[in-house]
């Protein structure tokens, strides 16, 4: 049994304690807007806030939840979707296929609540979530629109 | 063994399209007796209320404007460019304009009116602009003569704009949802002249994608988030050596784990466990004991396969393309310098990052999936062969894929599977989702090849003589032996044509010989974005600046200089290198490459910056790509697929390689299979310069491009040639 908070709500699930909290997310609470992409804490797709951390779902086996903890998914990001970073990356078209974008999104927000104004080189070291489409540079702009400034270290063409 | 089982598929799909094109010629009346969710999810993506105003628009009273999309949007923008082409000709408000897209079952019941569904070889904009306009250009003037039929005025009298149709003499106006159903009625008018594109007011433009903001709140449905009642879950193991049979799993040891509701052998290589949740399916198959047969393929290994490419760098029976000149053979013995090498790529896999995975329900009425697919036609006749229904009982849902990459294409293998487990377990949903790595380790993958090549210059440094002799594994010969018997595969050589518009060799050399030796293995491969282009310029751009080097050439002018009968070729090469600045000095431990190629219709060139440090650390600084497709329906999406055709093919050439021990693959997962990150990613700069007059493809040709112009900055920086990928194995020093 797990108790979970997830967005705000509570639940009780009957499930094995090694289950990743990912599956949890995805089969127990309903939440698939948190992608399986590697299982290994790899890639980020499955990446959530906890307690206003990021963190890659798929190796944290639900047992080592607290019932107090508080857990963000894309979907409760921003009730009505207009957090800063999903106005950004709508702003910039930045999704190709857009399986790993809510992962990104997640690991966005939480590096601009860490670092408001972050640098390219902040990016870099933050956002190590795997895009196969490649949307990286739209990423990047998308992430300085989303603190405030022009997307000014992207000398490509603009979105 | 590998070989003969995919003859065996892919004979069996030639026939079940073969029934399709046999019911769909034959008028048979096919009803959809769609039962519960089905006949919800079809609905949800074909009809409802409106109009159909010919077969690609569908018009509601409020003046929605549903455009109908055939082919598949795995990301790469397709979706928005083809609503785009038909939206230009109707004349419709674009902030009007949604998507549906017609089911494969749907697109067989009405003859193939959407035409072909697959989306693969660049092919989505290109292989259907005229008839997506032309359906456009219908639907307007059926809504244009519904409304002079209304006003008993001639329709020459009327325009339309902005889904408003005006009668120019009375003023009077009315709008497409009010003579929708009018217009429904009419019949649909045959070659409607298409616009002048100096006329396009929506085609050319960046336009918003119109399917980005689910994307970004966790709602969009990928096909491995679907939710059936009564849904069970699969995981599935396939035999590490490719092709190797199943001789016995022992059900006992899992049955009684947590949720395991059955155990069951999917086909002669592959067993999956059925659960109540895909984690409790994972976790049994993981503890399933399964014995294997043993055989000759667990002796290969990446070194034995290098050796069986090296037979065929040396064979004498080789296949030889047409684009042949002179004697080149001679021509290099007489040569006042003779430059060689030999150049590796390694075989590639996919790693969309959606994995694998399909839904399937199976009654013995009627068979349905919820497939991720490139191509819904191949799912609906691997679901009809799996299954064993007529194509008529079976349909297909087809989800966005997140990312296709040419993974999700001809290979339709998870539907295949999906079918054949839900068959054992008739009336249940089944969704099959496969580990990342069993996705990495049972791929289509790029094929591995080598390349020797050799060129003579003459005692003016011109090159007078070009010998290619590419050695490796075919797709053709994967998927269906007999279609390239002797070994006669020119897709193998692809962008070494002589044929003008599609794949044409840049340069034009007096004694030219281009080979092909076949020399294939047990691994299975397939295409992989970009397929031959990739490694295929990687062996001619790089080979290239060696021989200018020895003609003590810039590479760029080395280059111009044998392309003065390929205009496209090098004007798309010239407006690179001013946008990179090729002329201009750069700071110290900074140098250049630069490249050129066509494929799938298209003319690219590229020029990288990249720095390496005293530690032999590279690092890309900026990429400047260029890419001329003849006409461009969206730049903000060319732009993006450019972008991301440098994270896939430049992520690989820096980092990745399948490799084989004891025939199996070594690498499972992102942690021994590198991919591009941010941190990696380099500045890229596009130019668009579409020259007009054709249409090219868009989601390929870059790709070939960015990998030699790296590696030819490399060699700049170090003075030695990077002869074989992935270039994180090689050690790097400044010259």
């Amino acid at each position: 049994m797990a108790k979970l908070n997830v967005n705000g709500r509570s639940f009780d699930i009957k499930v094995d304690g090694d289950t990743p909290l990912l599956w949890v997310l995805r089969e127990h609470v309903g939440l698939t807007g948190t992608k399986y992409g590697c299982g290994v804490a790899q890639c980020g797709a499955c990446s959530v806030h906890i307690n206003g951390e990021v963190q890659r779902s798929c190796s944290i086996p639900v047992r080592d939840i607290k019932g107090s903890d508080k857990i963000v998914t894309i979907e409760g990001l921003s009730h009505t979707g207009d957090h800063p970073v999903q106005k950004a990356w709508a702003a910039l078209d930045v999704p190709q296929c857009g399986y790993c974008q809510s992962g990104q999104i997640m690991a966005a927000a939480a590096l601009l609540k860490r670092k408001p104004k972050p640098t390219d080189a902040d990016i870099d070291e933050a956002m190590t979530n795997i895009c196969r489409c490649g949307t990286y540079q739209r990423i990047r702009a998308a992430i300085h629109q989303a603190a405030g400034g022009r997307s000014a270290s992207v000398t490509g063409n603009k979105a | 063994m590998r070989e003969t089982l995919s003859a065996r598929r892919a004979s069996v799909s030639r026939r079940a399209f073969l029934v399709s094109g046999i019911a769909a010629g034959g008028g048979l009346a096919l009803g959809f007796e769609l039962g519960g969710l089905g006949k919800a999810a079809a609905q949800k993506v074909l009809g409802g209320e409106g109009d159909e105003v010919g077969a690609w628009v569908l018009i509601k009273p409020n003046d929605d404007v549903i455009i109908r999309i055939a082919r598949t949007e795995m990301g790469q923008g397709t979706l928005t460019g083809l609503a785009q082409l038909v939206a230009e000709e109707l004349e419709c408000d674009w902030n009007k304009v949604k998507t549906e897209m017609p089911t494969p079952g749907q697109n067989l019941a009405r003859k193939r009116i959407w035409g072909e569904m697959a989306t693969g070889g660049s092919r989505g904009i290109r292989g259907s602009h005229e008839y997506v306009r032309k359906g456009g250009a219908a639907a307007r003037e059926m809504l244009i003569r519904a409304a002079a039929e209304t006003w008993k005025v001639p329709p020459s009298e009327c325009r339309a704009e902005s889904s408003v149709i005006a009668h120019t003499p009375s003023g009077r106006t009315t709008t497409y949802g009010k003579v929708a159903s009018a217009a429904a009625k009419l019949e649909v008018p045959k070659d409607v002249p298409l616009k002048d594109p100096k006329d396009w007011k929506i085609i050319g433009k960046p336009v918003k994608r119109l399917d980005t903001l689910e994307k970004l709140n966790g709602r969009k449905v990928f096909a491995i988030d679907v939710k059936l009642p009564g849904m069970l879950s699969a995981a599935i193991k396939d035999a590490p050596v490719f092709g190797s049979k199943i001789v016995s799993f022992d059900a006992a040891k899992v049955q009684g784990m947590p949720g395991v509701r059955h155990v069951v052998q999917v086909n002669p290589t592959a067993v999956a466990v059925v659960a109540e949740t895909w984690w409790q399916a994972k976790r049994a198959l993981d503890a399933l004991p399964v014995t294997y047969e043993e055989g000759p393929n667990q002796k290969v290994s990446s070194a034995t396969i290098a050796q069986h490419l090296q037979t065929g760098l040396a064979a004498k029976e080789v296949h030889v393309s047409a684009n042949r000149s002179g004697d080149a053979l001679a021509a290099l013995e007489g040569a006042a310098k003779k430059i060689e090498a030999v150049y590796a790529t390694p075989f590639l896999s996919h790693a969309c990052m959606e994995p694998m995975n399909c839904t399937a329900k199976y009654t013995p009425e009627r068979c349905e999936v919820w497939s991720p697919t490139q191509n819904g036609e191949g799912s609906l006749a691997a679901a009809a062969e799996a299954s064993g229904l007529p194509l008529v009982q079976c349909e297909v849902y087809k989800m966005d894929p997140g990312g296709g990459f040419g993974r999700r294409g001809g290979a339709q293998d998870y539907v295949r599977q999906a079918v054949s487990i839900a068959k054992q377990v008739p009336g249940i949903p089944i969704k099959l989702i496969w580990s990342r790595e069993e996705d990495i380790t049972h791929d289509f993958y790029r094929p591995i090849s080598q390349c020797r090549l050799a060129a003579g210059l003459d005692a003016d440094n011109k090159l007078v003589a070009l010998h290619i002799r590419v050695s490796g594994q075919s797709i053709n010969a994967f998927n269906n032996p007999t279609s390239v018997a002797e070994g006669k595969d020119d897709r193998q050589l692809q962008g070494y044509t002589h044929q003008p518009g599609d794949q044409q060799l840049g340069y034009t050399v007096a004694n030219l010989l281009i080979e092909y030796a076949m020399r294939n293995t047990h691994v299975p491969v397939g295409p992989w974005r970009g397929v031959n282009t990739n490694q295929n310029a990687v062996y001619l751009e790089c080979f290239i600046d060696e021989v200018a080097r020895a003609a003590g050439k810039d590479p760029l002018e080395f280059r111009r200089a044998l392309m003065q009968e390929r205009p496209k070729h090098r004007a798309i090469l010239d407006a690179v290198a001013v946008k990179a600045g090729w002329e201009t000095p750069l700071p110290g431990g900074t140098y250049r490459g630069i490249a050129q190629f066509m494929g799938y219709g298209s003319y690219s060139a590229a020029v990288a910056e990249v720095s390496l440090d005293q530690r032999g650390r590279i690092k890309v600084q900026r990429l400047t790509l260029g890419v001329d497709s003849g006409h461009v329906v969206n730049p903000g999406q060319v732009e993006a697929q450019v972008q991301g055709s440098v994270a896939y093919g430049l992520g690989a050439a820096l980092f990745q390689a399948i490799t084989i021990k004891d025939g199996r693959v070594v690498e499972t997962n992102f942690d021994t299979l590198e991919m591009m990150r941010m941190a990696d990613f380099p500045r890229i700069e596009t130019v668009i310069a579409p020259s007009g007059g054709f249409w090219g493809g868009i989601g390929e040709p870059t790709i070939s491009v960015a990998s030699p112009a790296v590696m030819n900055a490399i060699f700049a920086a170090t003075g030695k040639p990077i002869r074989s990928l992935p270039m994180k194995d090689i050690k790097l020093q400044r010259a």
